[in-house]
């Protein structure tokens, strides 16, 4: 794998998980880390797990994100700080 | 306390990351993963399995039991969701339900660009699900991506229409005992194999029923029923969560 390719990843992946903890809209929070989820399945993908990332694109991409959504929409939408 | 969480934050991952540097770097031949059993499984797995795709061998025939129980925790994880989240249906809550689905309809017009954009959707993305499963044996996928991409292309009807309209067609009394026959299926297999003389969840002994078919045909075809057990209990499973919680357990008014 690339390196740059790597770091590229590992910030976004640090940048992501930093900006879901911070944001005070709860929308806005579970659609980062769906976000987040699909660069880790690209991580998995080049450390050459491809199960693994498959997996995370379907299951942490895809349908929690729907569930995050589902909760959220059904819930109150701003978190108490 | 802000200041003391972000402190402990902050050393209890110091002290993590170094102890991560005693880990063998990865991709070393003589780290202790990779000395005892990987070789035994890249050398043998195919001789002994009959299996093309290496983690399909190990998770439907070297580590079958992981598979097994993990199938039975999703189940179990559905079970108590449904416990907590799902409302008796009395004569009191089917009252407030109806006038609750009357509400929504004047609320929501129906979108067309969106129902057909899903309907336009939902059969490529089921078929891939099926594809991921039956080929599951000589790629990556399986059991547990087929079964999560079959719901979520349940889910993707439900958003573009409407609830009711998916329960119609998919109704509870279908997909909730559809997350119990997956788990029965697996098991069933292995009580299968026990009884016609093998050991549990050996498929060669299912060979006593289908005579004249290979021991490679027998054992791709028990890792394919066991597949389609897992499939089921977690499409179900996914289906089932979703609609529970869109619709605050009463599974009358979607989003």
């Amino acid at each position: 794998m690339i390196w740059w390719v790597n770091l590229f990843l590992l910030i976004f992946i640090v940048g992501a998980a930093i900006a879901a903890l911070e944001s005070r809209c709860l929308l806005t929070s579970s659609i980062i880390l769906g976000a987040y989820s699909f660069m880790m399945c690209l991580v998995y993908a080049a450390l050459g797990a491809v199960d693994v990332a498959f997996t995370e694109a379907a299951v942490g991409a895809g349908a929690g994100t729907v569930f995050f959504l589902a909760t959220i929409l059904r819930t109150g939408r701003d978190s108490s700080k | 306390m802000r200041g003391l969480a972000i402190l402990c934050a902050i050393v209890v991952g110091g002290i993590l990351l170094w102890g991560s540097t005693d880990f063998p770097a990865w991709g070393r031949l003589d780290s202790p993963a990779s000395v005892n059993l990987s070789d035994q499984y890249i050398e043998h797995a195919f001789e002994e399995t009959h299996v093309p795709n290496l983690v399909s061998a190990i998770l439907a025939d070297y580590r079958n039991y992981d598979t097994m129980f993990e199938t039975t925790v999703v189940f179990t994880a559905c079970t108590a969701i449904f416990l907590i989240l799902r409302l008796p249906l009395g004569p009191l809550a089917r009252h407030r339900n109806t006038t609750h689905v009357q509400a929504a309809r004047q609320r929501l017009p129906r979108d067309p660009i969106l129902e057909m954009a899903c309907r336009v959707l939902f059969p490529p993305t089921h078929l891939f699900g099926l594809y991921v499963l039956t080929h599951g044996h000589y790629s990556p996928g399986g059991g547990f991506q087929a079964g999560v991409i079959l719901g979520a292309s349940f889910i993707l009807l439900a958003i573009g229409f409407d609830l009711r309209a998916i329960l119609a067609r998919f109704p509870e009394g279908l997909f909730v005992p559809m997350t119990a026959l997956g788990v029965l299926l697996y098991i069933g297999t292995g009580v299968l194999c026990l009884v016609l003389g093998g050991n549990f969840l050996d498929y060669e002994a299912l060979r006593v029923l289908a005579p004249g078919s290979s021991k490679e045909m027998i054992r791709s075809h028990g890792i394919l029923i066991v597949e389609s057990g897992v499939t089921l209990t977690v499409g179900s499973v996914i289906f089932a969560i979703y609609a529970n919680l869109v619709s605050r357990g009463n599974q009358m008014e979607g989003l």
